[in-house]
């Protein structure tokens, strides 16, 4: 950030906390940036003459007679072609060693898309897991994050899931990603070969937290430039939202907001909105979907931050480890993909929805049966087989390592439906039995 | 002259104005940036210092910058042209919105002042009128859309003139009025009114009594809903609200729909805008479209215009409601709503109640549900707005402030279940702990009455028995054990289960299973509760449960087949064959 000429420089702050700084300063504008002895920061507040300044790497050695310069512009990032490949920093600098990005400076945290000239969303995102593509399927355009405890594997799960998707584009969004992870990311998409479809802003937990507050909107600021410009299809990962709320609740402390659940900001629902709304099915062919990871304590999705994401989001994908089968699987009672309905059914083969459905119910029949087993009762004879279906489902399309197409899945579940049940005891339409109960 | 002012301060979208003249709480300001101005609202004046909420982005706003007060609160542009547009929270027609994105400070007029109007008059020269007086009317989209006297007029007028038949603009005048004092007032097809304001041009406003047929078996038979009632459906994430209020929306015997998106996902907009030109009204068999207004103020839109979008499409049921047809409003959903007010509550550094909201958000609440209602107007017919908003519960705890205060002002409860959702029993709206308080009405019962059968009630009151039976012998089957229960115990729950599956589970999914007449409804209870009377035997609880099981297959498989069509009468075939097998 090089001084210009005649640029004017303050140098008299008058108040200093954690992560905000206070000076008196004239026509300065809302969310402008500035730099504090060179540190980027943002107006946050403005009352007649005295400014607040939220320091991203936070105010620690900022003296009160340090140089303050207002940048007149929001923050922004250059989009062009030459950001495919690389990996930048929460700020849009590169981190990879490489040049500069050449392009138009464009403002993030644009405009949402006016609701009559979104497209509705109908093209199958198929993963090869089961337990999304026959339980949960996927659509371009949508957002959806996984809900995880920190020991799951979500990250490796997502970045399969985003080789295997047919996208033009993937940007990857990492706050208060471990440096392990970040690392990870770049070996599997290295690896693939992909690189140059990927372009990554990260943020690791060596950086300080209030930066992650910019990566989701550069990286889908990048995402609609190649979505919109480029009509490409573009898939966004953002992982772990949770760090992006904490982050929100440590600045929205700082400033001696009320809290509201979970020391949570009251704006938590609509600062998330902004960020998830942003997945859209373009008219003109490009789209924006969005996979995010949610890190869940305990498996607890009553915490305000799953339970926003829950209410924003389409959907969200589970991942438990069930001890029955000892493999990590997408739990279908408590994942969903609202947008299936567009796609199941009508993409797929005639009886996907039914048969989802009927091995779900069954499932939970199963879950029944076992709850049954643990306070010592006998099982009856249907209760035994449900115990057996629930085992074959589990392993065979549930757990997260398998990859077959949705037809094969499908087939495999009238398999299981086969060999464990009557005709009437799965309630389906009687049609659909008739053609394809073998 | 109208006030003026300058910016002296800005947190977020709360931005603090000095004034040089006169505001008014909750008046409408446009705030200058460059060459946008800025729509925003007035919320609390301490001296010259006034604060407003601005329905935009403040990104770029400096201190200084100009303000202009408008002189009047939020108001809605009345008029023929409001069916089948989609407007934002303020109003503006998203259609005629340039542009992919939505950019900041774009307004325009929600009604087409071009398009000329077939007007039929009703009032004529002489005639003494009052406010909501219908003067005449145009056909909009096949409603007799009335052209009434401005609600902003208060006393008796005479009518001077009325255009006679012929077309013309909406802003065109139309009729001439006399005050009292001889003062002449133009009247065009267009007028405005305050959102915040209920419209109250009706002389009485009775117990609603008439049954809002919606298609859906566990309203309509279970927990019914009026015309002129209200009610809500909270319930977690993924229990599929969203669902169930379009399958509402869509299949409601309505003459105008209102659709107020509020805070959710844009997503769900664009399903209803690509459905409903699509999709037939199943009581007109005109598209849904032609009845419909949507006001979308999705999660990513402007905070401060969701509380707006609301009241605006409040006031345009109200506006419908004048000209005596039946409106039925739907909010999705009224927690965002909530949280909005939360967020700017927040930001004014207000004192909070309960999880930070305003501490009137429940009267604020109670008394927007008391502007829904059936009426008798002044020309004694009547016209209603039923409400239904759906909430959104933090961590699906149904003791939170919104629900909490919701529940005080609804009268009909239908609470979606995360563990029904999660066994995929859709619709998942508990049917024990969901009520309507209109089925204890004495007016509702003789009208129901004599719409279905004398008999109706206490057959409904019968299977809510069962149920609740069934749920606690269940209870103790989990606890004792299959074989520690009597064989009884066994056919009473699957006697509920009989009722959940069939009567209370539908597939909103499928073309014949989605919408259930009332007619069907009332076979389909006999039908079960047959079942359920008749006494069957059984040795031990294996064959209870695999009885059952088919006797709700071949049910199951009538829902799914066309009212008495052959495959239907196959299926009550196959049932009598399954019946007599056990029964007693």
């Amino acid at each position: 950030m090089a001084t210009k000429a005649f640029q004017k420089i303050y140098t008299k702050i008058i108040q200093i906390n954690k992560a905000t700084c206070s000076l008196n300063a004239t026509g300065v504008g809302n969310d402008e940036l500035a730099t504090v002895n060179g540190k980027l920061a943002q107006v946050v507040k403005i009352m007649g003459d005295e400014v607040t300044l939220q320091v991203f790497e936070g105010t620690e050695g900022i003296p009160t007679n340090a140089e303050v310069i207002f940048l007149g512009k929001a923050p922004s990032l250059k989009v062009s072609d030459q950001l495919a490949g690389r990996f930048f920093n929460s700020f849009g600098d590169p981190i990879d060693g490489g040049p500069e990005v050449e392009g138009e400076e464009r403002e993030i945290g644009g405009p949402s898309v006016n609701p009559v000239r979104r497209e509705q969303p109908s093209e199958l995102i198929a993963t090869g897991i089961a337990g999304i593509d026959l339980n949960n399927t996927l659509v371009s355009g949508q957002k959806i994050p996984f809900f995880a405890d920190p020991d799951q594997p979500y990250n490796q799960v997502m970045a399969n899931v985003a080789l295997r998707a047919k996208t033009d584009k993937i940007i990857l969004g990492g706050m208060g990603l471990t440096n392990d992870d970040y690392l990870y990311f770049k070996n599997v998409f290295n690896n693939a070969g992909v690189l140059d479809r990927i372009v990554s802003f990260v943020n690791t937990t060596e950086n300080p937290p209030v930066e992650r507050l910019l990566i989701p909107e550069m990286a889908l600021t990048a995402a609609e430039y190649f979505a919109v410009d480029k009509n490409e299809k573009v898939l966004v990962l953002l992982t772990d939202m949770t760090s992006y709320a904490d982050a929100l609740a440590i600045v929205s402390n700082r400033m001696d907001q009320i809290p509201s659940k979970d020391s949570m900001p009251g704006s938590l629902y609509s600062d998330l909105a902004k960020i998830y709304e942003k997945a859209v099915q373009f008219p003109a062919g490009g789209s924006i979907t969005i996979i995010a990871v949610t890190t869940l304590s305990g498996g607890d999705i009553t915490h305000a931050i799953p339970d926003n994401t829950g209410y924003i989001t389409e959907g969200q994908l589970f991942l438990r480890r069930d001890s029955d089968v000892g493999k990590v699987i997408v739990d279908p009672f408590r994942s969903l993909s609202r947008l299936k309905q567009l796609v199941i059914g009508i993409k797929t083969r005639e009886d996907h929805p039914q048969v989802m459905n009927a091995a779900v119910r069954l499932f939970a029949d199963a879950a029944n049966a076992k709850t049954k087993l643990e306070n010592g009762f006998d099982l009856t004879d249907y209760d035994e087989r449900t115990l057996a279906f629930a085992k074959d489902y589990s392993t065979k399309l549930l757990a997260i390592d398998v990859n077959i197409d949705t037809t094969k899945m499908l087939d495999v579940t009238w398999g299981l439906l086969h060999e464990h049940f009557k005709p009437a005891e799965v309630n389906i339409k009687q049609e659909l039995v008739d053609k394809y109960w073998k | 002259m109208s006030t003026k002012g300058k910016v002296k301060g800005i947190i977020s979208n709360l931005v603090t104005v000095e004034v040089d003249g006169p505001v008014a709480q909750n008046e409408i300001a446009y705030i200058e940036l460059g060459s946008q101005k800025l729509m925003a609202e007035v919320l609390k004046v301490i001296g010259d210092k006034v604060f407003v909420q601005v329905f935009e982005s403040t990104r770029g706003l400096k201190v200084g910058n100009n303000v202009e007060f408008v002189g009047h609160m939020l108001e809605v542009t009345l008029g023929p042209g409001l069916l089948s547009r989609n407007y934002d929270g303020l109003q503006n027609d998203l259609d005629k919105l340039t542009g992919v994105f939505l950019q900041r400070g774009e307004y325009n007029y929600p009604l087409d002042t071009e398009k000329r109007w077939d007007f039929k008059p009703i009032a004529k020269a002489g005639d003494k009128v009052e406010a909501g007086f219908w003067l005449g009317e145009v056909d909009e989209n096949h409603q007799p859309h009335k052209i009434m006297v401005p609600f902003k007029l208060e006393g008796t007028f005479t009518v001077k003139s009325i255009v006679p038949e012929g077309e013309h603009k909406i802003l065109d005048v139309i009729a001439v009025l006399l005050d009292t004092e001889g003062e002449e007032i133009e009247v065009s097809m267009v007028q405005k009114w305050p959102v915040k304001k209920a419209i109250t041009v009706h002389t009485e406003k009775p117990r609603p009594f008439k049954l809002l047929e919606t298609g859906v078996r566990t309203i309509d038979t279970a927990n019914p809903i009026v015309e002129g009632g209200t009610g809500f459906i909270p319930g977690p994430f993924g229990t599929g609200k969203t669902v169930l209020q379009h399958a509402i929306s869509k299949q409601a015997e309505a003459d105008i729909v209102i659709i107020a998106a509020c805070g959710e996902r844009a997503n769900e907009v664009v399903e209803i805008f690509v459905e409903f030109p699509e999709l037939e009204d199943p009581h007109t068999g005109r598209k849904l479209m032609e009845r419909t207004i949507i006001i979308a103020n999705t999660s990513n839109m402007p905070v401060a215009s969701r509380e707006a979008s609301v009241y605006t499409a409040m006031t345009i049921s109200e506006y419908y409601r004048a000209m005596g047809l039946r409106v039925l409003m739907m909010a999705d959903s009224t927690s965002r709503w909530a949280q909005a007010l939360r967020e700017m509550s927040n930001r004014m550094e207000e004192l909070p109640g309960q999880d930070a909201f305003p501490m009137d958000l429940s009267a604020i609440i109670a008394t927007f549900y008391s502007r829904a209602g059936y009426v008798y107007l002044k020309n004694g017919q009547t016209g209603s707005i039923t409400f239904i908003g759906t909430v959104s519960p933090a961590g699906g705890n149904l003791k939170e402030p919104v629900t909490e205060g919701t529940k005080k002002a609804a009268r009909c409860f239908y609470a979606l279940e995360q563990a029904r959702a999660d066994r995929k029993r859709y619709p998942a709206v508990n049917p024990i702990d969901s009520y309507s308080k209109y089925i204890e009405y004495p007016e509702f019962e003789e009208y129901i009455s004599k719409r279905i059968s004398p008999d109706w009630t206490s057959k409904v009151n019968d299977m809510k028995t069962i149920l609740q039976r069934g749920k606690e012998v269940q209870e103790q089957i989990n606890i004792l054990g299959d074989d520690g229960v009597p064989v009884d115990y066994h056919i009473t729950f699957w006697k509920s289960e009989v009722i959940d599956f069939v009567i209370l589970q539908q597939d909103a999914f499928d073309k014949v299973d989605s919408v259930t007449p009332i007619e069907r409804q009332e076979y389909m209870l006999n039908l079960v509760m047959d079942i359920c009377r008749t006494d069957f035997e059984f040795n031990n609880f294996v064959d209870v449960m695999d009885y059952f099981k088919r006797i709700i297959n071949v049910c199951k498989q009538m829902n799914y087949s066309a009212f008495h069509s052959e495959d239907f009468e196959k299926y009550i075939g196959e049932l009598t064959v399954i019946l007599e097998e056990r029964r007693i």
